[in-house]
């Protein structure tokens, strides 16, 4: 049998109280592309962060290639041929493609002749894994799945035979991931090993040779990927059966809560909308899919009262908004609409703010009469939203910044839902969020439908889209297309709209 | 990051901070040729005797009025640095309402008026700034830098002119009436027997100023808005707080604070209006706040704290014929330096040690 090209035997590591990973095994065969999956919080980017020596682990011994590596720094981890692509790019904004690939790798005082050389390079390795690129664009101008490709390049030119990719698709646009996966693809055919972190079944499902699951800090169980199944890998990763998903929908939609008409934003960056006009209807979820970047942000945003209305207007509860007559936040959420915000770190969460104190966030003046903040009324709504999103650890005085990303979700869709709105507004709602967690966001959104709230849902998961909504819309360059009933929508249809070609028309 | 406990953050670490200041004050101690110990000694008694510690208190009601409004300003993220400018216009409100009223006012209106004027003053020197800061970005520091000259300058002129005592040389106003002045505290307490001291009423002031600052920032819907604002601005977007309005409003608070001091040197111990009152206090507020982590707690203590310096560091002074003011002025620079600019330092280490005990004890 073959030598693994990563090994790791009992490795733990803990973090004050959290057991982040615990006597984990795995071996990874060279030459395939081997998946880790798990929910958020199990792990996964800990053991990530351990092979590429950004943590040190408590116990346990690293072989690559059959040797065993003690006291791995990232830069030894470089220097066995282990390459990481972070979730978050680490790319320098004004750089061009070459410039950032070789950054660190310069050779030499003067600039020219190596970037020269580096570029003949940079070359070599895109014809052997298959890679297409220019080297002399703008990082800015790249989109996102093109920036994911400069930092594998960076892996690769740094003589990376290893790579190592944590939860690459999170930003990524659908077609983008499916690019991502031929392109993991055809590297596995050069010979690279690809340790492929995520919590997409899919991805695993499509790509990978092998798959390990990982549940709190431990490897449950370990499958060939075509001896196994979603449903299974599912099961295991959350050590139980999973509710089933979208029930049955609801009928009754027939009255507008909320009209847009003619919709049209601008600001310095440019025209962000263009006449977008559709109607939310009470009890119902309206889809809205896209590729980001083509006005989602800047809609949901005119909806929440936080940016002005350049043309056209929004018609709520009797109220109409156009550019005379803007409405804020505070208006906004008393005519009933609330909002989970796309970016619950930035905007959704204070992240140094208790869990008490992110509980009122936006709705403080609805906390009883007067100034003064009164901390019993906190602490009880805390706890309410704690005892019905089961968020953990179920402690209201922990900073909102310490919870994983699938708990901080939980504190805002607890926060935004706990009055139940007529109207909710919701960015991404489960982006980056773990299969438990995503199956508690949906439920809450389907019982809300069923109680007659009008739902505009925004994501760009395909998937989630079709499972929840009952009409769909698309944007793309600011303009909208649909809505289509979803019952006869086709993925490829809906697909083709967000590239903005042809449009649906039936309303 | 896992957050430290709350004891060792306002508690132990400044502790360690004070502690190697005071180490590294020694050495240079040493080096001239004096006993740290003694220095330190003198130091202690030369600030909290029966008799010098009235000097103290007065030094640190400067510091806990300047001090909180540093902290204000930072809470909301607003790196203003002109307490020294808001601290001088708050001294012009009190002179100008002495000067104006207490010819036709009795004393205690015209006191009363005083301490109105003078944060009102200290506002509305911050107000310009902050409406640059709020409308056209221009950013705080800068703009409060600029202000706090345009206050020296405007009291340069208006003490050398306008308000210039007639047929006297000096640029200073008359002295305001006999009783248009905070009371001392020894006038106040003289039964039970306190030593004589500039202290005087305003630290009182300057105490209830700390305990509504924390009221304001901690229990308030204003002060939740602020704290929001001063961590996220996006988050403060999405809530609908109103971030113009709420950094003009931060900034007229700061400045009020500020011209808080002018009650104290001005109404309570100068009983006219001279030029550089404000001497400093302005800047050294922000190290007070610094170290007290922006907390009114923690700023009266850091006050009491730079008080002592003040008050001790002049007894070095008389004691030690080395030790002249340039020395006593380095060593408060190295407390400032430890306790105030790198107050963060070691929280990383401390951190790092928290977690390796937790983990050991399972």
């Amino acid at each position: 049998m073959a030598v693994p090209a990563l090994r790791l035997r009992n490795i733990s590591k803990r973090f004050g109280t959290v057991q982040a990973a615990r006597g984990v095994d795995l071996d990874v065969m060279p030459g395939t592309v081997h998946g880790i999956i798990g929910e958020n919080g199990a792990g996964k980017s800990t053991l990530a962060s351990i092979i590429f020596g950004l943590h040190t682990p408590d116990s346990g011994t690293i072989e690559i290639d059959g040797a065993p590596v003690n006291n791995l720094r990232p830069v030894d981890a470089i220097g066995h041929g282990i390459g990481m692509v972070h979730q978050h790019f680490m790319l320098v904004p004004g750089f061009s493609a070459l410039e950032n690939i070789v950054l660190g790798l310069e050779a030499g005082f003067r600039l020219g002749p190596g970037l020269a050389r580096a570029r003949v390079r940079l070359a070599g390795v895109c014809r052997e894994h298959g890679l297409d690129i220019d080297p002399d664009a703008t990082v800015d101008d790249l989109p996102v799945g093109v920036r994911q490709r400069v930092e594998i390049l960076k892996a690769l030119y740094r003589g990376a035979r290893i790579l190592l990719l944590d939860e690459p698709t999170g930003a990524l646009a659908p077609h983008e991931t499916e690019q991502l996966l031929t392109l993991l693809d055809r590297m596995r055919a050069s010979g690279a090993t690809v340790v492929l972190i995520t919590h997409k079944l899919h991805e695993i499902m499509t790509v990978c040779d092998r798959v390990s699951v990982m549940r709190s800090g431990q490897l449950v169980a370990e499958r060939d990927v075509k001896d196994t199944s979603a449903d299974e890998l599912a099961t295991l990763m959350v050590g139980h059966d999973l509710p089933a998903d979208g029930e049955e929908k609801a009928a009754v939609k027939v009255r507008t809560v909320l009209e847009v008409s003619g919709l049209g934003v601008r600001d310095a960056g440019g025209v962000r909308l263009t006449d977008v006009s559709f109607s939310l209807r009470a009890g119902e979820i309206l889809g809205l899919a896209g590729v980001s970047g083509n006005g989602q942000s800047e809609l949901l945003e005119v909806l929440a009262g936080m940016r002005p209305v350049s043309a056209g207007n929004v018609s709520v509860g009797g109220r109409r908004i156009d550019h005379a007559h803007p409405a804020s936040p505070a208006e906004m959420r008393s005519l009933g609409v609330s909002h989970v915000p796309e970016d619950r770190q930035r905007q959704g969460l204070v992240l140094p703010f208790d869990i008490r104190e992110n509980a009122v966030l936006g709705r403080l003046e609805r906390c009883g009469p007067g100034t003064l903040v009164r901390p019993a009324v906190l602490q009880a709504r805390a706890e309410t939203m704690i005892g019905d999103f089961d968020i953990r650890p179920p402690v209201a005085d922990r900073p909102a910044g310490v919870l994983s990303g699938g708990n901080q979700q939980k504190v805002v869709v607890a926060r935004e839902t706990a009055e139940n709105p007529p109207i909710l507004l919701l960015g991404q709602p489960t982006r980056g969020v773990d299969i438990a967690t995503i199956a508690l966001i949906h439920s809450r959104i389907i019982e809300l439908r069923n109680r007659g709230c009008a739902l505009l849902l925004v994501s760009a998961d395909l998937d989630e889209i079709f499972a929840l909504s009952d009409r769909i819309v698309t944007l793309c360059s600011g303009r909208l297309a649909g809505p289509l009933e979803t019952r006869s929508a086709d993925r490829s249809v809906v697909g083709m709209m967000m590239a903005g070609l042809g449009g649906g028309a039936t309303a | 990051m896992t957050p430290l406990p709350r004891w060792i953050d306002i508690g132990l670490l400044p502790a360690i901070n004070l502690l190697l200041a005071l180490v590294t004050a020694g050495i240079v101690v040493v080096l001239i040729g004096e006993n740290p110990f003694r220095v330190l000694r003198v130091l202690i008694s030369g600030a909290f005797s029966a008799e010098t510690l009235g000097y103290t208190l007065y030094y640190a009601t400067n510091m806990l009025f300047t001090g909180l409004a540093a902290a204000v300003a930072f809470q909301a993220r607003l790196f203003s640095i002109g307490a020294e400018g808001q601290a001088t216009l708050g001294g012009l409100g009190v002179g100008l309402t002495c000067l104006l009223l207490d010819p036709t006012l009795p004393p205690v209106l015209v006191v009363a008026i005083a301490c109105l004027a003078a944060p009102v003053f200290g506002a509305a020197w911050v107000l310009v700034p902050g409406v640059l800061q709020a409308w056209r970005g221009s950013h705080v520091v800068i703009t409060t830098i600029m202000f706090n000259f345009l206050a020296s300058g405007l009291m340069v002129w208006l003490l050398s002119g306008p308000l210039k005592e007639p047929g006297r040389g000096s640029p200073q106003t008359r002295r305001f009436a006999e009783d248009a002045a905070l009371p001392y505290l020894h006038d106040l307490l003289g039964s039970i027997g306190i030593a004589r001291s500039p202290l005087n009423v305003s630290i009182v002031i300057a105490l209830l100023a700390a305990a509504g600052v924390w009221v304001l920032v901690w229990r308030t819907r204003f002060g939740y808005a602020l704290r929001a604002l001063g961590h996220s601005r996006e988050a403060a977007r999405y809530a609908g707080i109103p971030i113009r309005r709420m950094i003009v409003v931060t900034l007229l608070i700061s400045g009020a604070l500020a011209g808080g001091m002018a009650l104290n040197e001005i109404l309570g111990v100068q009983h006219k209006l001279i030029l550089n009152f404000s001497a400093g206090y302005g800047f050294t507020g922000i190290a007070v706040a610094l170290m007290g982590r922006n907390h009114p707690a923690g700023i009266c203590a850091a006050s009491l704290l730079f008080g002592a310096l003040f008050q001790g560091g002049a007894e070095l002074n008389f004691e030690f014929e080395t030790i002249t003011t340039d020395l006593v002025l380095v060593i408060q620079g190295l407390i400032i330096l430890f306790s105030g600019a790198l107050a963060g330092m070691f929280t990383p280490w401390m951190t790092r040690l928290v977690l390796a005990r937790a983990v050991r004890d399972g």
